[in-house]
């Protein structure tokens, strides 16, 4: 009988081989065997995952018991850190891990989603509902403020693939396929980033992908097909229901609606959202193999996938090869790595104003009226016809378009190539194995193709394009980038002391071009032709020691010297210390009497990290430390007598630039009881950021702009970050896991001008959409970044809200709304609170898992609903057209849009149900050599709120007609042979 | 390789400073920047690349905010859109907080801080064509400065001296930036180009009619009158060889720039000059109502922005002033909502159509040919018969008659409209003012001037947010330093009243 050290009863499935020969067998449910031995004094050999490998002499027994220790080796888990790895007793940081087991289930183009709500700290935000939108990433709220990007560096196998959006593509990370990923790491704290220095302010990913292992090949087949749906509509104003409302409206001539202007209206009950939308099939297929060829590891897979967005015309598909080899040389002296992944993705945008246009287009009117001058689709036009009606062939209206056409005319795609690639050679000297030698050179190379042409005949283009009227536009992209990473790393135990000290340079260069030609579609007319091209470097030295005195105390010292080409002169380099303790209490004597007590371990951190990483929304994010001309391009000439001069434009720029600087105290705890089924972790951290990289405005007449990019003011955000993990079961057969984290994030401005001013109201931010250049939100100092910035509204004995009338907060008399200071702070958009669950459950063959999350405290700004007012109803620009609005618009009753009621910032707390997956195991079959899993899943389940709009998830806070996140029904099949 | 941080543009149009000027014809590029600024948002038509920011592109533009400041805060304008505080400048309730007046003050030294660029880049060189170059950049500093004392008084201060960085400029005072301004002018005036030697550049003829307008309104500026030199100045504007031409209209068409009364134009081009500042807006958002876009003005587009009260009106014989260029079909005389663009007549005085009706040269839909009158000759002879009224030297009644009474024959068509003697007073003048040059950037200063702009003197259609009118602060005779200009900037200090 085999028993083992941490479970009663038999120990069924291990396998059990007389040594030297291939007789063997397999223990049952019992834990029993039986075998004939070839041989009398036989060895067996005992084997199982996870547990030592046994040896025993049978020496004539009949009846041989065992019993098998855990194998220590492979159950502590290694931890992946930048530029190495090390144990986990040994991480003294800010670390959180999630392996392949634990992704989210579903449809996932994006690799950040498969992240969402499963790390305390970490939140992910989609862009909206579009296939392939992009996610924000935010790791502890974001260290910077507007000038510098608040994204976190991501590492994809040793490649650190930040600095630059790619062109074609929403989402630069989706040209990684999430089937390949094995795990991410999130380094969160400053002694855990400080060794990326310079771009670790925001926090690092780590992202590990799947290798090849020795062994038998593995061969995996995953298929998914999806259907998505659209979960909610904006409820606005039938065709009925509009008649009647404008038509009462004109009794009392209300925005200029008069007779005429009704004469314009259709007998339709066109339903725009119901036009625009429609429910889409997807399919996800995915090939993978691995083993060994001729000696060498290797894994190589194909990725298919097909995505098809609820908007019409909306889609992107996308191929993607990946190839891992890990041969070891030279007497395992020297470890090779080779990654090589290649991604072809062809996107169709569509034209996303469409769902704005959708909620926003006169319901009376039809899709289509078979007119010859725009393709037959419905269009406004500045004309009408005898009888008053719209004329079908007139003139275009330009300011709003038919929102079907906007989708059926418009040809917006691209295709977007990415190859990354690196070869890491890790050597460990012959004569002197505790040093080791790593080399890693890589590339990353993106090219884009894209058109954006509308078809003759839309009457958008009638604007800005004269023949007839279509628009031909072509342009390129290309980005690379070049990695060169060299370390040393000396390791070695003496006694109870052991050291790891790595030292190494790191040398990358980026480089971006771009093409855009724009001209009407029979060529006659170039609206623009431009090139552009920009490059960068980051150069850098750095070291770390890790130093383990038995076990218990462990110490982490880090530096990074980071060179920017960012910055000129003695500005280019910063120096990035951290130093990190930890202690594992567990391991002292004293508590070795606690059973319960699996882990318990107290981590103190300190670091500098810095930031360079300009928001590539800046007019000049790469060379804003030096003096430079701009030439102006297609339509910025001047005329002198009879020749026009194109102009030379001098740019601003601050010759004294220089890192931002964020300083970071962590204090963490991380324990484990009853053998890990609970454990967990809890982080409390102070953050500060100074010399802030910050686009505000100078003193007029001071520099070439009124605005400029430079080291302006400070942050504090505190946090406090718990993980729980819990197995609640763990049976052969019936196994159930919780997980849980909780983040509370506050971020305070705390100093924003050169001359800190107290009476300064801050700098306005936050466009909204009706009007121009009006703002809703703003940056102070002693308040949140992005708070919203509003006028309190004053409502009437039954809580209705008076237009336009408002608290005079100062109370210094006059105009309410002429005197800013009557705004008020009004919350901000980032949650208070996010809480993320996630549970599975095996029993038997079917497994159910799901994962949901709380957001508490997020507020947003209903612009929709703000921009809709009487007056939305008909406008007289363009000889005049009529608009529809929301039904609660219509019962609140507003003449003229009231922007900055606070009326419209609305608490937007939710929770959501991400996904819900249930499965069922087939194995066993055809000989066991066939295992295959069918599942079910459902993302985006559901949402609770009572925030009125159609999604309370809104990244940035302004909620204006986003591209709404379908609910997706998902049935995959996953083959193992 | 650490040398690697040493990093210059790669961009084929980016050019460091080091490189960019070595040609005549660089320098002349750099001087079209200047005049840019004026017409432009940023490099790139219609928009790209803005020059300030913090606000919307198309309204950072330098002449669609400047008409806004002078225009929208009189008797002549309204605008119905909802955008941010705008209606503060009709009801003359704006604030230190206003990002209109921020950008407008940006605007006014975002030029003189290009300029100041330019006089550096430009100092020392030998030849003749630069050395005008230099002075056109200084003659525009002047004009940007001139418009920093008149709509703000004190203003920050820099010059060629000051090199760019993150520095404090000083302040300096209303009395003490006139006599910089009267100064630079004189100085720079005889290396100008003689008057109409290139369209579209400053020439004497600008730079004396910039400087008479700044004696014109001296009293205002520094509490002095400089009547005599403002007569003085228009001499050479005078005889510069400028008419009037038998049009009214031929200085506000697509093919203005052959206008022979034009002085000094911000120049727009449908095809090369494209912004969705400046004469795109004006001439756009005037359109609207029942108005033809294409047929009258020659564009694809209404913006339904801009009207006009009917104290403006009031003041035309309406029968027989060709000059009442006002829409009425569908338009109410009276407002009784600012937001709506049926109260109110709408004006038709800037078309995309050239004197004869064709359409412009660049036939863009919405993209202007049409320039900007900053200076022109009818504008010269009211300002002489002012100078002369206010008791000037160097001019005589008789002669201001003549030039009011040619203005006045060219309005009507024959010399039925002309004014006796006796009936030519200020008071007269003022109106003049207003139907010969409404809608062209001139009537601010000119209600500031006869002070009649803020108080009790003078009312119209919703001065002071009442459809009757009521009086206002005088301080707000200026504006006021942005309050974010405050905060940037410690040596500036708050604006009296504000």
């Amino acid at each position: 009988t085999v028993t083992a050290v941490d479970e009663p009863g038999g120990m069924p499935g291990v396998s059990v081989l007389e040594k030297g020969t291939t007789n063997g067998t397999v223990t049952n449910i019992d834990g029993q065997f039986s075998m004939t031995l070839k041989s009398e004094d036989a060895i067996l050999v005992f084997s199982f995952v996870g547990y030592e490998t046994q040896e025993s002499l049978v020496a004539g027994r009949s009846a041989v018991d065992v019993t098998l220790n855990l194998d220590v080796a492979t159950l502590s888990e290694i931890v992946v850190i930048g530029y190495g790895e090390v144990e986990k007793d040994d991480v003294t940081g800010a670390v959180a891990t999630l392996g392949d087991t634990d992704f989210n289930q579903g449809v996932t183009t994006s690799p950040q989603d498969l992240l969402t709500g499963r790390m305390a700290g970490v939140s992910v935000t989609s862009a909206g509902g579009a296939p392939g939108s992009a996610s924000t990433i935010r790791i502890r709220g974001g260290s910077s403020l507007g000038g510098a990007t608040n994204d976190p560096l991501i590492v994809i196998d040793g490649f650190p693939i930040d600095d630059g959006a790619v062109s074609g593509l929403s989402n630069p990370l989706n040209t990684l396929n999430p089937n390949d990923i094995e795990s991410f790491t999130v380094l969160k704290d400053a002694s855990a980033a400080a060794i990326y220095g310079s771009r670790a302010s925001n926090g690092v990913i780590l992202i590990t992908t799947k290798k090849g292992k020795s062994g038998k090949l593995k061969v995996n087949l995953n298929s998914q097909v999806s259907v998505s749906t659209p979960t909610k509509y904006v409820d606005v104003l039938t065709g009925d229901e509009y008649r009647e409302l404008v038509t009462g409206l004109n009794g009392s001539d209300f925005s200029g609606i008069d007779d005429a202007a009704l004469r314009k209206l259709g007998d339709e009950n066109t339903d725009w959202q119901k036009e625009i939308f429609e429910t889409a099939i997807s399919q996800n297929h995915n090939v993978s193999v691995s083993g060994a060829a001729g000696g060498i590891p290797f894994r190589a897979s194909y990725g298919f996938t097909d995505q098809n967005g609820i908007l019409k015309t909306t889609s992107t598909t996308r191929h993607s090869l990946s190839l891992n080899l890990s041969p070891s040389l030279l007497d395992n002296h020297l470890k090779v790595n080779v990654n090589a992944k290649g991604t072809l993705a062809n996107s169709n945008f569509g034209d996303e104003g469409a769902v704005g246009s959708a909620v926003n287009f006169d319901p009376t009117q039809p899709v289509y009226n078979g007119n010859s001058r725009y393709n037959g689709y419905f269009a406004y036009t500045t004309t009408t016809l005898p009888d008053g009606s719209i004329d079908p062939e007139g003139p275009a209206n330009t300011f709003i378009s038919n929102p079907v056409a906007m989708l059926e005319l418009r040809e917006n795609t691209a295709d977007v190539n990415r190859f990354i690639g690196n070869v890491q050679l890790d050597y460990k000297f012959h004569f002197f194995p505790e040093l080791k030698a790593n080399l890693n050179l890589g590339m990353d190379r993106t090219s884009t193709d894209g058109v954006d042409n509308a078809l003759p005949g839309t009457t958008w283009t009638y604007r800005d394009y004269t023949g007839d009227n279509g628009r031909l536009l072509d342009y390129t992209s290309e980005s690379n980038s070049e990695l060169l990473e060299f370390y040393l790393n000396y390791n070695k135990k003496f006694g109870q002391h052991s050291v790891d000290v790595i030292g190494g340079y790191s040398w990358q260069h980026w480089e971006r071009a771009g093409t855009t030609f724009d001209r009407n579609t029979d060529g006659t007319q170039v609206v623009q032709d431009t090139k552009d091209s920009d490059e960068n470097f980051l150069v850098s030295f750095y070291g770390r020691l890790i130093y383990d005195y038995d076990s218990r105390y462990v110490l982490t010292a880090t530096v990074r010297q980071d060179g920017s080409s960012r910055f000129i002169g003695d500005n280019q380099w910063g120096l990035f210390p951290s130093l990190a303790l930890a202690w594992n209490l567990h391991n002292e004597s004293f508590l070795e009497g606690v059973p319960s007590l699996s882990m318990l371990k107290l981590r103190l951190g300190y670091g500098v990290t810095g930031q360079q990483g300009l928001s590539p929304d800046l007019v000049d994010p790469y060379y804003p430390a030096i003096a430079k001309y701009l030439r102006s391009t297609t339509g910025a000439s001047v005329q002198f007598g009879n020749d026009y001069y194109n102009t030379l434009r001098p740019a601003a720029y601050d010759a004294n630039l220089k890192w931002e600087e964020t300083t970071t105290y962590n204090i963490g705890l991380d324990f484990g009881f009853w053998d890990d089924k609970l454990s967990g972790s809890i982080e409390y951290y102070q953050k500060t950021t100074d010399d802030l990289l910050n686009n505000i405005p100078i003193a007029d007449g001071s520099n070439f702009s009124n605005y400029l990019i430079t080291n302006v003011g400070s942050m504090e955000i505190s946090g406090l970050e718990v993980s729980l993990t819990g197995r609640l079961v763990s049976k052969a057969d019936f196994t159930w896991s919780v997980g849980a984290n909780f983040t509370y994030n506050t971020r305070e401005i705390t100093q924003l001008s050169k001359t800190n001013d107290p009476n300064d109201p801050g700098v306005q931010v936050g466009a909204i959409a009706g009007g121009t250049d009006n703002k809703i939100q703003i940056l102070t100092v002693g308040h949140a970044p992005y708070a919203f910035y509003t006028f309190q509204q004053v409502y009437d004995a039954n809580g209705n809200a008076l237009e336009g009338i408002y608290v005079d907060r100062t109370e210094e008399g006059g105009e309410v709304i002429s005197n800013q200071f009557n705004k008020y702070h009004n919350q901000n958009p980032n949650a208070d609170v996010l809480v993320g669950i996630n549970s599975r459950l095996n029993y038997k063959n079917i497994d159910f898992s799901f994962s949901g999350r709380w957001s508490i405290g997020n507020y947003v700004y209903n612009n929709g609903l703000a921009d809709n007012s009487l007056s939305s109803l008909y406008q007289s620009s363009a000889n005049g057209y009529f608009g529809n609005i929301r039904q609660s618009a219509a019962e609140i009753g507003f003449s003229v849009p009231q922007y900055w009621s606070d009326m419209y910032v609305q608490d937007a707390s939710f929770f959501k149900m991400d996904n819900i997956s249930l499965g069922y195991t087939l194995d066993g079959l055809f000989e066991n050599k066939l295992k295959a899993r069918l599942s079910f899943t459902v993302q985006n389940a559901f949402v609770i709120t009572d925030y009125e709009g159609i999604d309370p998830e809104v990244d940035g806070g302004i909620d204006n007609n986003i591209y709404p996140r379908p609910r997706t029904y998902l049935v995959g099949l996953n083959l193992n042979f | 390789c650490v040398n690697d941080l040493d990093v210059s543009p790669t961009d084929p149009d980016v050019v460091g400073s080091d490189k960019v000027y070595e040609t005549v014809a660089d320098y002349k590029e750099g001087l079209a920047k200047l005049y840019a600024t004026l017409a432009l948002s940023g490099q790139q038509g219609p928009d790209g690349y803005p020059d300030i920011e913090g606000i919307d592109e198309g309204f950072g533009n330098y002449l669609r905010q400047y008409w806004n400041h002078q225009e929208l805060t009189t008797d002549e304008a309204v605008l119905s859109w909802n955008d941010a505080t705008i209606k503060d400048f009709h009801w003359h309730t704006w604030t230190a907080n206003d990002g209109f007046i921020a950008a407008m003050h940006s605007r006014i030294m975002y030029t003189v801080a290009l300029c100041n660029e330019y006089i550096r880049v430009t100092e020392g060189k030998e030849e003749d064509e630069i050395k005008t170059f230099q002075a056109e950049a200084r003659f525009l500093r002047a004009l940007a400065y001139s418009h920093g004392l008149d709509l703000f008084g004190a203003m920050p201060f820099v010059t060629e001296e000051n090199l760019p960085g993150a520095f404090f400029p000083e302040r300096i005072t209303r009395e003490d930036l006139f006599a910089y301004v009267e100064g630079e002018l004189s100085d720079m005036m005889p290396t100008l180009g003689a008057a109409g030697f290139e369209y579209g550049r400053a020439d004497q003829g600008a730079a004396s009619m910039l400087l008479a307008k700044l004696y014109l309104n001296a009293e205002v500026y520094i509490g002095e009158d400089k009547y005599d030199e403002c007569l003085a100045a228009l001499q050479t504007v005078l005889a510069g060889g400028y008419t009037i031409p038998t049009d009214y209209r031929y200085s506000f068409v697509a093919d203005n720039d052959e206008s022979p009364e034009m002085i000094f134009a911000i120049t727009y081009d449908g095809i090369q000059t494209q912004t969705w500042g400046g004469m795109t807006y004006i001439l756009h958002s005037q359109i609207g109502g029942s108005m033809d876009a294409e047929g009258m003005f020659g564009t694809s587009d209404a913006w339904s922005g801009l009207r006009t009260t009917s104290a403006l009106v009031n003041k035309f014989d309406m029968t027989n002033d060709s000059r009442a260029l006002f829409w009425t079909d569908g338009q109410s005389l009276e407002i009784d909502d600012i937001s709506l663009f049926s109260n109110g007549y709408a004006v038709t005085k800037f078309r995309n159509r050239k004197l004869n009706g064709d359409l412009s040269d660049s036939n863009q839909s919405v993209q202007v040919d049409t320039d900007f009158p900053l200076f022109r000759l009818a504008d010269a002879y009211l300002m002489y018969a002012e100078a002369v009224l206010r008791g000037g030297e160097g001019g005589t009644r008789a002669q201001a008659l003549t030039y009011v009474n040619e203005l006045r024959t060219r309005a009507y068509g024959d010399n039925s409209g002309e004014v006796a003697d006796a009936n030519l007073d200020l008071d007269f003048i003022l109106d003049e003012r207003a139907r010969e040059l409404f809608w062209e950037g001139h009537r601010r200063t000119d209600l500031v001037r006869f002070g009649k702009f803020t108080t009790g003197d003078y009312q119209w259609p919703w001065k002071g947010k009442v459809k009757e009118g009521v009086a206002t602060d005088s301080y707000r005779n200026v504006f006021p330093v942005p309050s974010a200009q405050l905060v940037a900037n410690p040596n500036l200090t708050p604006t009296d009243g504000y």
